[in-house]
């Protein structure tokens, strides 16, 4: 079921404290601002956060990280040069940490859309990212078995919908927007624009309508990193 | 002083980073897929020439990466790895992070030129975690390309602050990957890494025998067809 809201905060209203929340953006490409901005508004707390990094600056992701909404980051890469509110709180103890190969970060979250159990693969054998996991040598390598990871929510941002929901992104802020409106349970997307069905060139369509839930239209707001 | 030890010596000098980044781009053959890591390897970019018609691939989702943005060009929609605002150059594409790691991952680079804190005799690197306690661990997409490219080149000076060397019998600090570098590019030579040992394709200001007084591992120079 796809619905068009008009609010960044109607969107947002059904997220459940202790969710796990998948974001979309790499660094500030992507990032879903507005929706996140909302997120903080509505008071959901306990949330395992799903995203590459663990927040820049003051603002996104790394807000609900310092008004300690998030008990639990999944990424790939928490520790960057403003990654204050990070790392305050992870060195308090007051925020865990499941720290994921980047590739490993997509192709978990991908097999959660695409219904795979798990996987083999190469990345990560003979670290200790890879300790308590199964291995194999498949294929001559040594390879670890490697469990999808599932959302109750995505939270991602788009160039364009159209009005069956689906999505075009634009240049490097296409990221992880795909694959986590796949994986999630409901697929919520910012746009800058929506236009009628028909509008978008299906053969330029990135995601298809049937992962999307809801979309809101936020002013066009391009964020130089 | 035997003839061969002396011929492998090329510059009077140890090379500075450009140098280095000068040398490891003239060894990229023309054609590559090539993704460049944060930091010195980035450097690479600079001095790669038009006719060796290489393509750059950025982890977060493009191939065709060109120049970092300036002025008007800047455009938050589009960075590197670093997140530095880039540039698009004509007969780039776009695509999401699963592809983008499938590239890494499927083997489909040619080349990945990473940082380490240490590479072991086998080719072990790390470069991802110093291990200690107090540090936030941040692995990003390094133990993929260390295991997914065809060719997985190290630059980085080859002694510590404190002078120890970064080529090791055994790697110290957490793995990034276990044996996946095949050459080490520092300022005092040029290491080829393998299951056979390590060998010296060319050293920068010392000698064969000067450099195997800094490097706890047996050095052997490489034979002249890998140089």
């Amino acid at each position: 079921m796809l619905n068009f809201i008009d609010t960044v905060g109607e969107a947002v209203a059904g997220i459940k404290d202790g969710s796990t929340v998948m974001i979309g953006g790499f660094g500030n490409a992507g990032q879903p601002f507005e929706l996140i901005d909302a997120l903080l508004d509505s008071g959901a707390t306990d949330l395992t956060v799903v995203n590459n990094n663990a927040g820049q600056g003051d603002q996104g992701l790394a807000l609900l990280i310092k008004e300690g909404r998030v008990k639990k980051m999944i990424c790939s890469f928490p520790r960057q040069s403003d990654s204050w509110h990070f790392d305050a709180k992870y060195k308090a103890g007051e925020i865990e940490l499941e720290l994921v190969p980047q590739g490993n970060l997509a192709e978990r979250i991908r097999a959660a859309g695409a219904g795979i159990g798990g996987f083999f693969t190469p990345t990560g054998y003979g670290t200790m990212l890879a300790e308590g996991k199964e291995t194999r040598i498949l294929d001559g390598r040594g390879q670890v078995f490697e469990t999808p990871i599932h959302a109750d929510v995505a939270l991602i941002k788009a160039l364009k919908a159209d009005g069956v929901g689906n999505l075009v992104y634009r240049k490097t802020a296409r990221n992880f927007g795909p694959i986590m409106a796949a994986a999630a349970k409901h697929t919520i997307v910012q746009v800058s624009e929506i236009v009628p069905t028909g509008g978008l060139d299906p053969e330029n369509v990135v995601t298809p309508g049937i992962y999307v839930n809801s979309i809101v239209r936020v002013s066009n707001s391009v964020k130089v990193a | 002083m035997s003839i061969q030890t002396a011929s492998i010596q090329t510059s009077d000098a140890p090379l500075g980073r450009d140098d280095l980044a000068r040398l490891v781009a003239r060894d990229i053959k023309p054609g590559s897929f090539v993704n460049l890591g944060i930091g010195q390897p980035t450097l690479v970019s600079n001095y790669l020439e038009p006719e060796q018609n290489i393509t750059l691939h950025t982890e977060n989702g493009m191939l065709g990466m060109g120049p970092v943005a300036e002025g008007d060009q800047i455009d938050g929609d589009l960075i590197n790895a670093g997140k530095i605002p880039v540039t698009e150059l004509p007969g780039a594409s776009y695509f999401h992070h699963a592809d983008s790691f499938a590239i890494m991952r499927g083997g489909h680079l040619d080349i990945c030129v990473l940082g380490a804190f240490q590479v072991s005799a086998t080719g072990d690197l790390a470069n991802w975690h110093t291990g200690a306690p107090d540090a936030i661990p941040a692995v990003g997409g390094a133990m993929d390309l260390a295991t997914g490219a065809k060719d997985v080149f190290v630059m980085m000076t080859l002694l510590t602050r404190d002078g120890a060397s970064k080529i090791v019998e055994a790697c110290t600090y957490p793995l990034t990957g276990v044996g996946c570098v095949t050459r080490v590019y520092t300022d005092k030579a040029v290491f080829l890494t393998g299951p056979d040992g390590v060998q010296v394709r060319e050293t920068f200001g010392c000698t064969l025998e000067e450099l195997q007084a800094l490097v706890p591992v047996p050095l052997t120079a490489a034979p002249a067809v890998e140089r």
